[in-house]
C-alpha cells in the first residue's frame, strides 16, 4: 500500500480508544475467590510431594518378613503388615507413585490425541463421518474387558495398563473437542481468517486450538481421576501392574482375604485412593468454575 | 405538558417518578437509570428510544421486576402500576401481578417460548397459573385471543410447536399470552427488531389495534426511529441512562429540542437516494453468472430437503461503485456473498475476478485471488478473536501473501489512521473496543489485503444509529479513495439508500429487481420490491427536519 495517504479530511479526528486495562486477574486473587482449586491442589500437591520424595524414608515395601505377618498398626509399622510380612505403609506410599503416574499418562496421551482427531474431525467435513463412526466403535468397548484383553495378549506392564485404560477415553475427548470446533469455526473471525488466505494448520491452531483449552483441562482432570480408579480395579482383579510393583489395586486385592482379621490391609491404601482422587475432582472441579462459568451454573 | 399532566396521572397505567438504579461496582457509570419520570396513560403509546446502554431495557425490566436487585438495586424513586407501587412488592407479589395486570413481550419470540410444549398450552398456562377457569374456559378463552391477534386457523395453531411457526406468528402468540389477562400495561421490548421488514409492519399494525380496542397502555422500546414514527404516541428519549427528551412524537421527531436528540434524528438515514456520481461501467471489478447454491441433499445417512437458496444470480461490480443487495432473512443476499468470498462453495455458476473464475478452484489455486475480495461480517463483537490483539489480527492477512512483519505493521499503523483510530491501539484486545470501534477495525483488517473487492455483509446491521452514520461515511469513503467495488448486503432499506449506487433485490434466491437506487426507489417494478418499500416503517416521516 505505497500510495496510503496517512489520513483524510473526513477521519482526521482518532476516535478515543478505552485506556488499556489490566485483563489477567492474579493467581492469588483467583485462588481466593475458588477456594477448591486452592484444597484440591494443596491435597494433590501433598500426594505428588509423597509419591516423589516419600520411598526415602520408607523400608523396602517388597522385603518379606514372616516373623512379623498380619501385625496390626503400631510405632514399628505404622500400617500393619500384609500375609508376607510386607510393611503396608511403605508399599501404600509406593503406591501413590503408580497411581500418579497412570493418572498423569493416561489424561494427557488421551488428551493429546483426543485434540488431534478431534480438531481434524470437527474441520474436515469429509472426515468428519469416517472419524465419528471408529469412535463410537471404540466408545462401546468396555474398558475393563479390553484391559483385560491387552493384558492377557501382551504381558502385564505399565505400558499396556496405561494403553488400555486410555483408549476408552479418547473418544470421549474427540466428541468434546469436536463440538468446540464445529461451533467456533462458524465465528466470523474464523472465517476472515480463511477468507485472508490464512493456511488450514494456521486457522486450526491460531484461532480454533486456543477454544478448547479451557474445557480440555477440565476433561483432563476428571480422566486422571478415573484413570487412577481403573487402575485400582484393574490390580484388584489381578489383571493390572504386576504383583511385584505395589500398587494401591494390587495391595487391596491381596489384603482381600485376611479382610476380616486384618482389614488394615485394605482400610490405608483405600484411603489413599479416595483421597487422591478426590483431590483431582475437586481440583477439576474448580477449574471448571473459574474457566466455563457459563457450565458451571449449568451443572 | 403542564396543561394534561393532571389528567394524565388520573388516568395513567404506569408512572415512574424519580426512578433511579444503581449499577454494581466496576460498571463505566454509576446509574444504569438516573432520576427518570414519564407516565403512560390507558391507551397509549410510549416510545422509549435510545442508544444501547441508554438504559431503556432496565427501565422496563425494573417495571417489570425482572432485574436482579443483587447487581442492580432500585434506590430513589417509585414506580407505580394503576396507583400500586411495585418496587417494595415480594417476589411472590410480582408474579401475581406479572400476566394479570402488567405483560411483556421481548425481541426474540423463538427464545421466549417453550420449544417443547404446544403454542396454545403455552397460553393457557398464563391463565391456569392466574384465573378459576375450568380447562374448557381456557381452551375457548385460548383461540379466542388467538383470534384477537389474528392468527389464522386458531383450532389448528394451538396444536402447533413453536418452531412449526413463522417469526411473525410466533411474535403474534407473545402477543397473545400477554394479552389473555387483558392486562393494563403491555411492555414491549424491540418486539419487532428480530422480524422481517414486512412482518414487522403487520405485527405494529397489530399492537396499535389491539391497544385501540383493549385502552392497554403500552410501552414500547425500541432504537428504530422510523417504528417510533409509525406507532408512537409520545415519545422518551434516554441517553445514558437519563431521560432527555420527552413529548408527543410528532413534536420529538419533527423538532427536536435536546442536542442529542437532534444528533439523532440527523442520522437516521433518509429513504431518499441522494443524488451520487455516475460510475464507469467499463471497469468491472466482479463478475457472478448465473451463481447457484442448493443445501442439503444426499449423504451418506441422510438425505436432507433441497433448499436453492441462490437461484441463477447474475451480478456486475465496478471498480468504485456500491452495489446494494437488499431482501428479508432467507433471501439469499449473504449466502451470494459468501460464495463470492468462496467461504461457501457455489453449486455452479462463474465467478469472474480479474478475468479469473474462482467458482471452482480449489483451496491451492485459490489463495492468490483470497487477498482480491475481502468481507466485513454484521456482528463486530464475534469479528474479531479475543484472544489476539488488534494488531495481530489485521497483520496476520498480509503476512499470509508474504509481507514481513515490520511492513506488515506499517500498513496496519497507516490503516488505523485512515478508519479514525489511534494506531496504538494495535496492541489492545478487541473486548476494549466498542461495537463501532471494533467495525473499523474490521474494516482496517479488510483494507489491509488491498482487495479490488469488499464486501459488508451487513455490516452496519448490529450498530447504534449515530454509530451506523459515521461507518457508513466511513465505507463510503474507502471505496473512493481506495476505488474499490462494494457490494452491500443489507436489510434495511433506509441504509441502503444512502450508500448504494445500485440496487438489487433478492426474494427466496432470485434476484426479482435490478436498477440504479434513485429508479428503484422511485419506482420500483416488482411487487415484492414495491412491498418492501410500502413496509418501510416511517417512510412517511421526516426526521428532524424542523430543526434543521
Amino acid at each position: 500500500m505505497t500510495d496510503t495517504p496517512t489520513s483524510s479530511g473526513k477521519t482526521d479526528e482518532l476516535l478515543a480508544v478505552p485506556p488499556s486495562s489490566a485483563s489477567d486477574p492474579n493467581l492469588a486473587v483467583l485462588l481466593w475467590r475458588h477456594p477448591s482449586i486452592f484444597w484440591g491442589g494443596i491435597l494433590l500437591s501433598i500426594m505428588v510431594l509423597i509419591a516423589i520424595f516419600g520411598p526415602l524414608f520408607t523400608g523396602d515395601p517388597i522385603e518379606l518378613n514372616p516373623i512379623k505377618r498380619l501385625k496390626p498398626p503400631s510405632g514399628e509399622s505404622w500400617f500393619g503388615t500384609d500375609y508376607l510380612g510386607r510393611d503396608t505403609f511403605a508399599r501404600v506410599i509406593y503406591g501413590a507413585r503408580v497411581s500418579l503416574v497412570v493418572g498423569l499418562a493416561v489424561s494427557i496421551i488421551a488428551v493429546s490425541i483426543g485434540l488431534v482427531v478431534g480438531m481434524v474431525s470437527g474441520y474436515i467435513r469429509a472426515l468428519d463421518a469416517v472419524i465419528m463412526r471408529v469412535m463410537d466403535g471404540l466408545m462401546s468397548i468396555p474398558g475393563i474387558l479390553l484391559a483385560i484383553a491387552l493384558i492377557s495378549l501382551s504381558g502385564a506392564t505399565m505400558m499396556t495398563v496405561v494403553t488400555a485404560i486410555m483408549i476408552p477415553e479418547i473418544p470421549r475427548v474427540v466428541r468434546l473437542v469436536r463440538s468446540v470446533v464445529l461451533s467456533v469455526r462458524e465465528e466470523p473471525y474464523v472465517e476472515a481468517a480463511i477468507a485472508s488466505g490464512t493456511k488450514l494448520h494456521l486457522v486450526l491452531i491460531r484461532h480454533i486450538l486456543p477454544n478448547t483449552i479451557a474445557p480440555l483441562i477440565v476433561l483432563a482432570t476428571y480422566i486422571c481421576g478415573s484413570a487412577m480408579l481403573t487402575e485400582s480395579i484393574l490390580g484388584f482383579i489381578g489383571a493390572g501392574i504386576p504383583p511385584e510393583i505395589p500398587s494401591w489395586g494390587n495391595i487391596m486385592s491381596e489384603g482381600r482375604t485376611y479382610f476380616q482379621l486384618s482389614p488394615w490391609i485394605i482400610f490405608y491404601p483405600g484411603i489413599a485412593l479416595a483421597i487422591t482422587v478426590l483431590a483431582v475432582n475437586v481440583v477439576g472441579d474448580g477449574l471448571r468454575d473459574t474457566l466455563d462459568p457459563r457450565i458451571a451454573r449449568k451443572m | 405538558m403542564s396543561r394534561d399532566d393532571a389528567k394524565r396521572t388520573d388516568t395513567s397505567v404506569l408512572s415512574i417518578r424519580g426512578l433511579t438504579v444503581r449499577l454494581p461496582e466496576g460498571a463505566d457509570r454509576d446509574f444504569a437509570v438516573e432520576d427518570v419520570s414519564f407516565e403512560v396513560g390507558a391507551g397509549e403509546i410510549v416510545c422509549v428510544v435510545g442508544e444501547s446502554g441508554s438504559g431503556k431495557s432496565v427501565t422496563a425490566h425494573t417495571v417489570m421486576g425482572l432485574i436482579p436487585r443483587k447487581d442492580l438495586t432500585p434506590v430513589a424513586g417509585e414506580v407505580l402500576l394503576q396507583g400500586d407501587e411495585l418496587l417494595t412488592k415480594s417476589e411472590t407479589q410480582l408474579r401475581a401481578l406479572r400476566g394479570e395486570r402488567m405483560a411483556m413481550i421481548f425481541q426474540e419470540p423463538m427464545t421466549a417460548l417453550n420449544p417443547v410444549m404446544k403454542v396454545g398450552d403455552q397460553i393457557a398456562e398464563m391463565l391456569e397459573i392466574h384465573s378459576p377457569m375450568s380447562a374448557q374456559e381456557r381452551n375457548t378463552r385460548v383461540l379466542e385471543v388467538m383470534q384477537d391477534v389474528n392468527l389464522p386457523e386458531p383450532e389448528q395453531l394451538f396444536h402447533s410447536y413453536p418452531h412449526q411457526l413463522s417469526g411473525g406468528q410466533r411474535q403474534r402468540i407473545m402477543i397473545a399470552m400477554a394479552l389473555a389477562l387483558e392486562p393494563g400495561l403491555l411492555i414491549a421490548d424491540e418486539p419487532t427488531t428480530a422480524l422481517d421488514v414486512t412482518t414487522q409492519a403487520q405485527i405494529l399494525e397489530l399492537i396499535k389495534d389491539i391497544q385501540r380496542r383493549h385502552g392497554t397502555g403500552v410501552m414500547f422500546i425500541t432504537h428504530d426511529f422510523g417504528v417510533v414514527a409509525e406507532i408512537a404516541d409520545r415519545v422518551i428519549v434516554m441517553q445514558h441512562g437519563k431521560v432527555v427528551e420527552q413529548g408527543a412524537a410528532a413534536e420529538v421527531i419533527g423538532s427536536p429540542q435536546h442536542p442529542y436528540t437532534r444528533m439523532l434524528m440527523a442520522s437516521v438515514p433518509s429513504l431518499t437516494p441522494p443524488a451520487r456520481e455516475a460510475v464507469d461501467v467499463e471497469r468491472p471489478a466482479l463478475t457472478a453468472r448465473n451463481l447457484n447454491k442448493t443445501y442439503g441433499s444426499l449423504g451418506w445417512f441422510k438425505r436432507g430437503r433441497e433448499v436453492h437458496a441462490a437461484q441463477n444470480v447474475e451480478l456486475v461490480v465496478h471498480r468504485g461503485e456500491t452495489l446494494g443487495v437488499v431482501g428479508e432473512s432467507g433471501s439469499g443476499k449473504s449466502t451470494v456473498a459468501r460464495c463470492i468470498v468462496r467461504l461457501i462453495d457455489p453449486t455452479a455458476g462463474e465467478i469472474m475476478i480479474a478475468g479469473n473464475n474462482i467458482a471452482g478452484l480449489g483451496e491451492r489455486a485459490l489463495r492468490p485471488y483470497r487477498r482480491d475480495v475481502q468481507i466485513v461480517f454484521q456482528d463486530p463483537y464475534r469479528s474479531l478473536n479475543p484472544r489476539r490483539t488488534v494488531g495481530q489480527s489485521i497483520v496476520e492477512g498480509p503476512m499470509n501473501f508474504g509481507l514481513t512483519k515490520q511492513d506488515a505493521i506499517v500498513r496496519a499503523r497507516d490503516l488505523m489512521n485512515v478508519v479514525g483510530l489511534s494506531p496504538d491501539a494495535l496492541e489492545r484486545f478487541p473486548h476494549q473496543f466498542s461495537g463501532g470501534q471494533r467495525q473499523r477495525i474490521c474494516i482496517a483488517r479488510a483494507l489491509a489485503m488491498e482487495p479490488k473487492v469488499l464486501i459488508a455483509d451487513e455490516a452496519v446491521s448490529a450498530l447504534d444509529v449515530s454509530v451506523q452514520a459515521q461507518v457508513l461515511e466511513l465505507l463510503d469513503d474507502v471505496r473512493q479513495r481506495f476505488d474499490l467495488a462494494m457490494l452491500f448486503i443489507t436489510h434495511d432499506l433506509r441504509v441502503a439508500a444512502q450508500v448504494c449506487d445500485r440496487i438489487m433485490v433478492m426474494q427466496r434466491g432470485v434476484v426479482v429487481e435490478q436498477g440504479r437506487t434513485a429508479e428503484v426507489y422511485a419506482s420500483p417494478s416488482h411487487a415484492y420490491t414495491k412491498s418492501l418499500l410500502a413496509a418501510a416503517p416511517g417512510r412517511n416521516t421526516t426526521f428532524g427536519a424542523a430543526a434543521e
